[in-house]
């Protein structure tokens, strides 16, 4: 049961197999065996859980239900949820408790879902390895030696050593994207204002967008059409016509054009990861897909001008962390000032604090034209490299990530080198385009290599259809540790 | 371009965040090592691009004026830090 | 050395929505402390803002009212700085591309005009208040405010004087009421003035150091504090000293202004394109449909009344000085259109000070303008005096006898003396009972004709037209 999608479980429910209340308890009962060690949540509440459990039991009885009623899902810790402690992974946080729900938290209340736990995550999102949470490191379900990866790392490991059936994840330079690949899931970060950021705690608002991580393509759809839509809250959600996002999953792949770019293939990827990716091109060859070499000339600033861009708008993002209204404050401080600064100090960790170091630098006066203006321009330019390569392939592949899963603490000092395990994915963000992995294969020491599938605009129905017919002809996707 | 420990300091006191001199240094030599690979950026002729600030080419949207909220003051000051009087209090503000 | 002074103003005001600019909460004044802060203006984690459309439209309008140029797109910018009334760390402010740039205001000083000439106004949200009381050595932070629309309109440093500042800050007030953009109310902070205030030799082109003068809040403390300050600084230069730029208070009860903060504590505000707002695009037709909507504008009512009334151009500026006073004015002018100027006067003269005397407004006065218009015909018609139009316009302001001019007239006797055979029988009686004045009088003294005037109108009782006793006093003393 573990292991069924998130179809198998709805009917389950429906046929009255297993009732909300049994499947949650059950989930519950795997996370209060695997959390000690694997540390994916940060807050599990019973009560709350199985409250919901139990409203979505009488909904089912009534016949009132749709894909995902009674079904648990974990939340990760960056969208507030009334009721619920909220912590972002951070210190500042470790008291508050939302009064509020997120869009994202309210349209999985109105499906019936089941709030199952808050999954731990890098503080405030800014991290690779999940090792900069307040809350302790999350560690990889396939080696525990290894990190889930990050900033979505309590997901995604949540999600691989079946604690959840699915999981929500949020991702500003490849935050789904990476530890699905690192923790052997499936995960997609859809366009950029296709699920609202209103109650998801702001890292870099240009780029933060929500998204589903879960075992399969076919799951993501289900999650996408939950987490997806118009929210008035927000001035960067699209107003565009509610899709189904599974409309396409059983096309054939034949005639698909597949963008290799020249750059992610040309150095940089480790040659197990290497070998995973060709296998999976030669599978989509097999499928139908022809392959074509695209040229993303821009793509290795991506880097730099993330690091320019997200640190600028969280500097300012996270000027609210103040002591003052809610969340953390300092014990001891002689005036107001030092209040805010020992508030600060103590509430934010090294990675947060760097952060807003770096984008305090680049917003102030005399270097906002040379880097942050600099970085706008560039990211225009990697923007418009995806616009060229789409007019030669429909999607554009590679690998997630450059190598597999690295081990706890082995780039913890080393802040450049965890940054460039983003390399390939921050260009999404700063282009808006949906991006997602798939499982497949595995790398050095029988940890999981993930394939990149950058879409463009809108088309994540015909993405998770790509990643479906894959999933169809292999089964790194049903592949979950022993645990 | 190079960074001296008084730009961290100076950026650190802009951002409120209290450093120690021991920590100012090894944000010093945190940040140098990244801003060497932000530098990369320059090598680039933008002269005629227009900055990006959003993927999505859209406008504005605007709300109508109308009052939507209602008071939700004890809710939100059970979770504040200091409250009296249904204010929010902090250390004396000096003007 | 002969000084002169150069004053350019920042003005806050507040924009007359229901709701705050960024939230749905309720800007209404004097609500219980923080009982009108929404999630988004307590910046709770995850909120966003999303743009009122109403505060929009009233800065549209003022940029229409002064020919300004409406920037399309026009972008929201975010200003860092860390105070307890600031809930997010940063104020959503603009930056480049200002809603409104450019524009003019054309002011009245004494009889001469002058125009000044606007930099920008731009759309900002307002912050919270601290509360000074004693909370155990701290202090209390209400967001109420934080998030009320403001637009805060720039001027050019083109004003010379305090006078000039004060008529251009009236001149101002008055345009923002009369667009109803903004109720005006100084008292509860809704039109807040800063001023940037320096001196330059006469004659030298440029500018000195200037110091800004914050939250004048009225025309009164605007022009003491402009005052003290051009002292001030006169004072520091003829002695050899030079002027630190520095934002500076006013100490309403001292009469002066003290360093708030220098130049070299100014914050760096570290101002850039706000990620969560998109770029608010102002159709043209929309700009159009606006245009459409604003009354007839002070400045172009106060031309007319120049030409179309032959009123002066002081009169003509007073009585635009709001747009009830020009409705006022004008609803009375129609019915008279051959005694404007009385209309006028009535209105600048006894009406406004019955009015301060009670402290009202003119759109509060009991006495419409309908009846003033009547009074004033009585006066024309010779009805009644001068002197008993003041009797009768109080009795109207009591609202006695059902506010009808004649009836009031008839039952309070005000009528004049106008059969001529009475007349004439009192002024023979006075005549002959003055034999020596009438002597005097003939005699070359012409102090004795106002004597027998005086005795004519005090035998009338105050009812005879004094007019009318002159001419008939003339041609019986020959």
């Amino acid at each position: 049961m573990f292991n069924d999608s998130l179809k198998q479980l709805s009917e389950r429910l429906a046929n009255r197999e297993i009732s909300s209340v049994e499947l949650t308890t059950e989930f519950l009962r795997r996370i209060g065996k695997l959390n000690p060690q694997y540390n994916a949540f940060i807050t599990v509440d019973e009560e709350k859980s199985l409250a919901q459990a139990r409203h979505a039991d009488q909904k089912i009885a009534a016949g009132e239900t749709g894909p995902l009623t009674g079904i648990p899902i974990a939340q990760k810790d960056i969208f507030c949820a009334k009721g619920w402690l909220t912590t972002c992974g951070s210190k500042m946080l470790s008291n508050f408790v939302s009064p509020y729900d997120a869009d994202v938290i309210e349209r999985f209340n109105r499906a019936g879902a089941i709030n199952i736990g808050k999954t731990n995550m890098d503080e405030f999102a800014m991290g690779s390895s999940n090792e900069t949470s307040y809350f302790g490191p999350v560690r990889n379900p396939w080696d525990a030696a290894a990190v889930p990866g990050g900033s979505s790392g309590g997901s995604a490991c949540a999600v691989a050593a079946r604690m959840a059936p699915a999981a929500t994840g949020t991702d500003t330079g490849g935050s789904i994207r990476q530890p699905a690949a690192l923790c052997g899931i499936s995960g997609i970060k859809p366009t950029y204002g296709a699920v609202s950021r209103y109650g998801m705690i702001a890292f870099a608002s240009s780029l933060d967008q929500g998204g589903p991580m879960a075992k399969s393509a076919e799951d993501l759809a289900l999650m996408l059409n939950v987490m997806t839509g118009f929210d008035e809250r927000d001035s960067t959600s699209l107003q565009r016509e509610k899709e189904d996002y599974g409309r396409d999953l059983s096309k054939p792949l034949s005639g698909l054009r597949i963008g290799l770019p020249r750059e992610y293939f040309a150095k940089g990827m480790s040659s197990d990861v290497e070998k995973a990716i060709e296998q999976a091109l030669d599978e989509y060859r097999r499928l139908g897909a022809e392959t074509v070499e695209v040229s993303l000339p821009n793509s290795p600033l991506s880097i730099p001008v993330y690091y320019v861009l997200a640190p600028a708008e969280a500097s300012s993002n996270l000027s609210r962390f103040d002591g003052v209204r809610y969340g953390y404050r300092a014990q001891a401080f002689q005036d107001l000032a030092e209040m805010y600064r020992n508030t600060r100090a103590e509430g934010f960790g090294a990675e947060v604090k760097r952060r807003i170091l770096i984008g305090t630098y680049v917003l102030s006066h005399g270097y906002y034209d040379a880097y942050y203006i600099k970085a706008q321009k560039l990211r225009r330019l990697i923007a418009q490299d995806f616009k060229n390569a789409f007019k030669q392939c429909d999607v554009i592949m590679g690998p997630t990530t450059p190598a597999v899963a690295f081990d706890l603490g082995e780039k913890s000092s080393d802040p450049i080198q965890m940054y460039l395990s983003d390399i390939y994915t921050s260009a999404a963000n700063l282009a808006g385009l949906p991006g997602m992995s798939i499982p497949v294969g595995f790398g050095d020491k029988m940890r999981p290599v993930g394939l990149h599938i950058i879409g463009d605009y809108f088309s994540e129905a015909r993405m998770l259809n790509i990643a479906h017919q894959y999933q169809l002809v292999t089964d790194w996707h049903q592949r979950a540790p022993d645990l | 371009m190079t960074l001296s420990i008084n730009d961290v300091k100076q950026v650190a006191h802009l951002a409120y965040i209290k450093v120690s001199e021991e920590e100012a240094e090894a944000a010093l030599s945190q940040l140098s090592g990244i801003f060497k690979l932000i530098e990369s950026m320059q090598a680039v002729d933008t002269s005629h691009v227009e900055p990006m600030s959003h993927s999505q080419n859209l406008v504005q949207r605007l709300r109508d004026d109308r009052i939507t909220e209602s008071d939700q003051r004890d809710l939100c000051q059970s979770i504040a830090p200091q409250v009296e009087n249904g204010l929010y209090l902090v250390p004396k503000v000096i003007e | 050395m002969q000084w002169e002074i150069v004053i350019g103003l920042e003005v806050h005001t507040q924009l007359s929505t229901q709701s705050k600019i960024f939230s749905g909460a309720s800007t209404a004044y004097g609500a219980l402390p923080n009982t009108q802060a929404s999630f988004v203006d307590l910046a709770l984690p995850g909120v966003l803002p999303v743009l009122n459309r109403g505060a929009v439209e009233r800065a549209i309008k003022f940029g229409l009212a002064v020919n300004a140029t409406i920037n399309s797109p026009s972008i929201f910018a975010r200003k860092n700085y860390f105070y307890p009334d600031l809930p997010k760390g940063y104020q959503i402010s603009q930056y480049e591309r200002p809603i409104v740039e450019g524009g003019s205001i054309a002011i009245q000083v004494g009889e001469t005009e002058k125009t000044i000439r606007l930099t920008r106004a731009h759309l900002e949200e307002d912050a919270g208040k601290s509360l000074h009381e004693d909370f155990h050595g701290m202090s209390g932070i209400d967001l109420n405010r934080a998030g009320t629309p403001l637009l805060e309109i720039v001027s050019e440093p083109d004003l010379r004087s305090s006078a000039e500042a004060v008529a251009y800050a009236k001149t101002l007030h008055a345009l923002v009421r009369w667009i109803g953009i903004c109720d005006g109310n100084m008292q509860e902070g809704s039109f807040r003035c800063d001023a940037n205030v320096s001196v330059r030799p006469r004659g030298q082109e440029k500018y000195g150091t200037r110091c800004e003068i914050k939250n004048l809040n009225s025309f009164r403390f605007l022009e003491k504090a402009i005052d003290f300050e051009v002292e001030r600084q006169i004072e520091i230069l003829e002695e050899g000293g030079s002027i630190r730029q520095e934002t500076r208070l006013f100490d309403a009860n001292k009469g002066e202004t003290r360093t708030m903060r220098t130049k070299e504590d100014a914050n760096d505000y570290r101002y850039f394109p706000d990620p969560d707002l998109l770029p608010v695009e102002i159709a043209p037709d929309w700009i159009e449909q606006l245009r459409v909507s604003l009354p007839e504008l002070p400045q172009a009512r106060r031309e007319r009344y120049v030409t179309e009334y032959g009123l002066s151009g002081y009169d003509a500026a007073v009585l635009t000085s709001s747009r009830e006073m020009a409705d006022y004015f004008e609803a009375a002018a129609k019915q008279l259109p051959e005694r404007v100027k009385l209309c006028a006067n009535w209105i600048m003269g006894d009406i406004s000070a019955r009015l301060n005397r009670d402290g009202l407004d003119i759109g509060e006065c009991p006495v419409g303008p309908a009846h003033v218009a009547q009074l004033i015909n009585r006066i024309q018609d010779g009805t009644i005096s001068g002197k008993a139009a003041k009797t009768v316009f109080e009795s109207l302001w009591q609202g006695e006898q059902g506010q009808d001019v004649d009836a009031i007239i008839e039952a309070k006797g005000l009528k004049q003396m106008s059969d001529n055979s009475a007349l004439e029988k009192l002024i023979d009686d006075v005549l002959a009972a003055n034999a020596q004045q009438v002597a005097d009088y003939r005699g070359g003294k012409e102090k004795a004709f106002n004597a027998l005037v005086g005795q004519v109108m005090k035998a009338a009782q105050g009812k005879a037209n004094p007019a009318q006793v002159n001419a008939m006093l003339k041609e019986k003393l020959g």
